[in-house]
């Protein structure tokens, strides 16, 4: 089993690291798009492997069967000759190249430096097995500002979006 | 030949708005209901204007009939509303009938006036078949069909012919009613009223159907007078106006029947004035095929026809509208001229302004509605 | 059994098994169930559907099949290849994947998944990259624009769907597929009997969901926008006719699980026994419906015209004989294997009187129109939906609170649910915004 979850791991893990190299890279942006969602996808399995099935769920729920679909519409409707005739690339690349590697830089020395911590508990032989029941009541007690404040959030952004929809039909 | 009528201001490809496309349908779609074209400016999802281009069926009856003898030319008006042809054959025997003065028998008038009620009853079961079938409804198509099975039935065992019928001979009948004629209508016509009955229980309360069909392709009346439209479209718009009883012909004026009207003029009034319109029919064959007078079925007027010369122009109520007949003769045994006031090809020009500020999705119910056959728009 | 395979691998075979059963069978039930939609639109409509391949067409979905695996694979021009092979893909292993969290029996389940109807809605959702995808690799602007509305309506019902069984979870009290049926069972009632506004919600998301009239404005050959599907021939274009059937099958077994007690048989409670045995009525009847059949079938079979024919209608009775006679004997057998095989029986009955729904609203009414469509999702179905779980709720605190019982602590919910369906019909009157009277 401990192969087996080893396995998976490197799978997902690989897949996620893959598909994001793909999608920044592809010239077409619908391909582009196609390879977030397995970048995402990926990274949902992840979360299965780490036995937060929620997560797992909700991030295929709200981040590929929503929010994903949300780009690709817009991809879609977009004209995209005009997007594509634009200059790719700035022509302070060499500034911004050279920032880049100097942020890589720090990153393999941040990580290279706290080698040594990156130990994780060992899995619990005993799973509580209902996650979502947990994430649920941890929500609703503990939580429980944060997530009213994200709903009304959410629902001053939709109805923003109906009104500067309503606004350039009638 | 291709000619065009065009909506009010023309669609023009090279003036277009910024959200502004020409979208073209046909001329083979399945819901032009035959080989028209539709040309719509769109913007975004409403019509902004349209134009009809016809002419793909155009095969030149009226220079035809130049040049056939009179009883010659008779199949050929089957041919051109090829949906109720029975109707054509009535219009064109009547309007020779009235350029040689004379007058078909009263039994012969009133077999006319049986076959035309079934006919207006099955051209308007296929109307309603396939207009239903446009918007949706997958199943009134096949019951409508049965029913229409049963008139062509009867045309066959009384002619020969289901669809070009040639039914009916300058001067009256060339057939006698077949033994059973009437006990076949009869029963028709009994059983007919259940099964419209069953139509309406499909389609008139509806809702989705109601939906679709009520504020959709609306048509007031004076644009309706206006534009000469004529048939259940201006009836629905509400005016009521019929040949059968504004200009008796056949043996209409023997019988009661009402003249279904509604107000506004949409779709749904459509809808309504036709199916009323065959109960309205059924109606009438009951009554005639009650006592059908006995005599001759033809008129005395020889076998060889030589109108004196002049002009007829003579009209009656098809299913689709008024069709006319305007005959010119020389003297001689072919007509001089013969045009054909189609109601189709009238009752079309009103489309544009049914189809202006709607939806592309109500094209398909507006032209399914005003109901037009390209033989006859085309001729 | 278990001294042949290693441990390691014991908790796969099962499973694995019954993905391959489950992935074998559905294409040949998905084209059957075009067969039974053929027959019963025909019978609707006062025909009598196919009637030539095989006796009663019984053998057309098999010469569909064969036509379609030989069709030329044709790809337009400037089509966008890898997403136009990759978008039916998409439809076709998302439809499957979503079985294997469908319980069919008691113990016949691919996986008991604490989430396991949160993952079939996940799957569903990603079901509509299959049309998204499809319709922009066709590089026909009415194809996108197709997929993108379809796409649209999916999401809208989705919405409406999931709040209704949100409803019905709140009673269930898990996500887990056996959990829900087993909750049926213990309240002694369907959810589909005390939530009926859930199930109405659902049955009309289900239809949207799935592409199905009157919501298949999408799809329809007499509308101006081609489909999505309009670039798709010959085996891909069947790839997505199986998601799309699959789908329907998917939706019904949700349906089945959640609002008509999944396996549970009908009359649970009803436990009269023959007289001499120890058999209960109702459990004798799937096998006496299955030899009923049988015997049907047999008659038929000197009707048939050609020989070949007989031969199959025989054989088609043989195999109802053969279910009625597993049937029967399972009503002998330990009660565990008998409740899987009549739970897998009443199932499926379930489903396809659920399907049956499915086909009779097709050929019943007309077509709606785009946005006729959206604004019933919007702005019908999901007030209502949501309506219906804060009644739910105050349900839940009815039967915790005051010990109301499992059916009459739901009737407030239905009547507050069905005052302001009321209220929202008669506002919704059916006007079609389309013209006012001049035209403008």
């Amino acid at each position: 089993m401990q192969t087996l979850n080893q396995a998976l791991f490197i799978f997902f893990a690989v897949l996620a690291v893959a598909s994001a190299i793909l999608m920044v890279t592809r010239r077409n942006i619908v391909h582009g798009a196609v390879f977030l969602i397995t970048t995402l996808l990926s990274t949902a399995g992840i979360f299965l492997l780490l036995q937060a099935e929620f997560l797992f769920i909700v991030q295929i729920i709200l981040y590929v069967g929503g929010i994903m679909v949300l780009f690709v519409f817009v991809i879609m409707l977009v004209d995209l000759d005009v997007s594509m005739r634009l200059v790719q690339f700035n022509r302070q690349w060499i500034v911004a190249g050279a920032l880049a590697l100097v942020l890589a830089a720090q990153f393999l020395f941040a990580i290279w430096a706290g080698r040594g911590a990156l130990r994780l508990p060992a899995m619990a032989a005993e799973i509580s097995p209902k996650n979502t029941e947990a994430v649920g009541d941890a929500l609703f007690s503990h939580y429980m500002l944060s997530f009213e404040i994200a709903s009304i959030l959410l629902l001053v952004a939709m109805i923003g979006a109906v009104v500067m929809a309503k606004r350039r039909v009638g | 030949m291709i000619k065009t009528i065009s909506g009010m201001d023309s669609v023009n490809t090279t003036v277009l708005g910024a959200d502004e496309i020409i979208l073209n349908m046909g001329p083979q779609h399945p819901s032009t209901h035959g080989v028209l074209r539709v040309k719509l400016k769109l913007d975004g999802e409403r019509v902004a204007g349209s134009e009809c281009i016809i002419g793909y069926l155009h095969r030149g009856v009226e220079k035809i009939a130049e040049h056939r003898s009179y009883q010659q030319f008779a199949p050929y008006v089957d041919r051109m509303d090829y949906v109720a042809a029975v109707s054509n054959g009535l219009g064109y025997c009547e309007a020779v009938e009235k350029l040689l003065g004379t007058e078909a028998p009263p039994r012969a008038r009133v077999v006319r006036t049986i076959l035309t009620e079934l006919q207006r009853i099955a051209s308007h079961l296929l109307w309603l078949g396939t207009h239903a079938l446009d918007i949706g409804a997958l199943t009134p198509v096949f019951y409508c069909f049965r029913e229409r099975e049963e008139i062509l039935k009867i045309f066959e065992k009384y002619c020969g012919a289901r669809l070009t019928t040639h039914a009916f001979r300058i001067g009256g009948l060339q057939y006698e009613t077949y033994d059973g004629f009437e006990e076949d209508t009869k029963r028709f016509c009994n059983d007919f009223s259940k099964k419209i009955d069953e139509y309406e229980t499909l389609l008139t309360e509806n809702r989705i159907w109601v939906g679709r069909t009520k504020g959709v392709g609306i048509l007031n009346a004076a644009d309706a007078i206006a534009l000469g439209v004529t048939g259940p479209v201006l009836r629905a718009s509400g005016v009521k106006w019929d040949l059968r009883k504004a200009q008796p012909y056949a043996a209409y004026d023997q019988y009661e029947f009402d003249i279904p009207t509604r107000e506004t003029g949409d779709t749904y009034d459509r809808y309504v004035v036709r199916m009323e319109e065959m109960r309205q029919s059924r109606r009438i064959c009951l009554q005639a095929v009650e006592n059908i007078p006995t005599g001759p079925i033809m008129a005395r007027i020889g076998k060889v026809l030589k109108p004196p010369p002049g002009e007829v122009y003579h009209s009656i109520e098809a299913p689709k509208g008024e069709l006319g007949y305007y005959i010119v003769s020389d003297g001689t045994t072919q007509p001089y001229r013969v045009r054909v006031r189609p109601p189709s090809f009238i009752n079309l020009q009103a489309f544009d302004k049914m189809a202006k500020g709607s939806l592309i999705a109500d094209v398909v119910a507006i032209i399914g509605t005003i109901d037009i056959v390209l033989g006859e728009v085309d001729r | 059994m278990g001294h042949l395979i290693p441990q390691s691998i014991m908790p796969f075979v099962l499973p694995v098994v019954y993905a391959v059963v489950i992935v074998a069978v559905l294409p040949l039930l998905a084209g059957y169930i075009v067969l039974m939609e053929r027959k019963v639109m025909a019978d609707m409509q006062a025909r009598l559907g196919p009637m030539r391949v095989g006796p009663h067409g019984l053998l057309q979905p098999i010469a569909d099949a064969v036509k379609l695996l030989l069709k030329e694979d044709i790809i337009p021009d400037k089509a966008d290849r890898l997403m136009f092979w990759f978008a039916p893909l998409v439809s076709v292993t998302m439809a499957l994947l979503a079985y294997s969290a469908l319980a069919i029996g008691p113990a016949f389940q691919i996986a008991d998944l604490n989430i396991g109807l949160l993952f079939i809605l996940a799957i569903s959702s990603l079901g509509i990259y299959g049309i998204v995808l499809g319709g922009w690799a066709s590089n026909s602007h009415y194809s996108l624009l197709g997929a993108l509305r379809s796409a649209a309506q999916l999401v809208s019902y989705e919405t409406a769907a999931g709040l209704a069984l949100i409803s019905v979870l709140l009673l269930a009290g898990s996500l887990s597929m056996k959990d829900i049926v087993q909750a049926q069972s213990d309240q002694g009632v369907w959810f589909g009997f005390s939530v009926p506004f859930g199930f109405f919600i659902y049955l009309v998301g289900s239809i949207a969901e799935t592409n199905r009239a009157p919501f298949d404005l999408p799809e329809a050959e007499s509308e101006l926008v081609a489909g999505y599907m309009t670039e798709y021939s010959g085996f891909r274009w069947s790839l997505y006719f199986l998601a799309e059937y699959a789908n329907m099958v998917i939706v019904a077994g949700i349906a089945t699980t959640l609002f008509l007690g999944g396996w549970l048989r009908p009359g649970a409670r009803y436990h009269e026994q023959i007289p001499g045995t120890s058999i209960e009525f109702l459990d004798a009847l799937p096998a006496l419906l299955t030899l009923g059949v049988a015997l049907y079938c047999l008659s038929l079979v000197p009707k048939q015209p050609v020989k070949i024919q007989k031969i199959v209608m025989a054989l088609v009775a043989g195999l109802c004989v053969i279910i009625a006679g597993v049937l029967a004997g399972a009503l002998v057998a330990p009660p565990a294997v008998m409740q899987g095989i009549h739970g897998a029986f009443w199932f499926m009955a379930k489903v396809f009187a659920y399907i049956y729904a499915f086909l009779w609203i097709r050929f019943t009414f007309p077509r709606y129109r785009f946005d006729q469509l959206m604004r019933l999702g919007w702005r019908f179905l999901i007030p209502l939906a949501l309506v219906n779980v804060i009644g739910v709720g105050v349900a839940i605190v009815l039967r915790q609170q005051w010990a109301w019982g499992p059916i009459v602590s739901l009737i407030p919910t239905t009547l507050a649910t069905l005052g302001v369906a009321m209220l929202l019909a008669k506002d919704d009157a059916p006007v079609s915004e389309a013209q006012t009277a001049d035209g403008e």
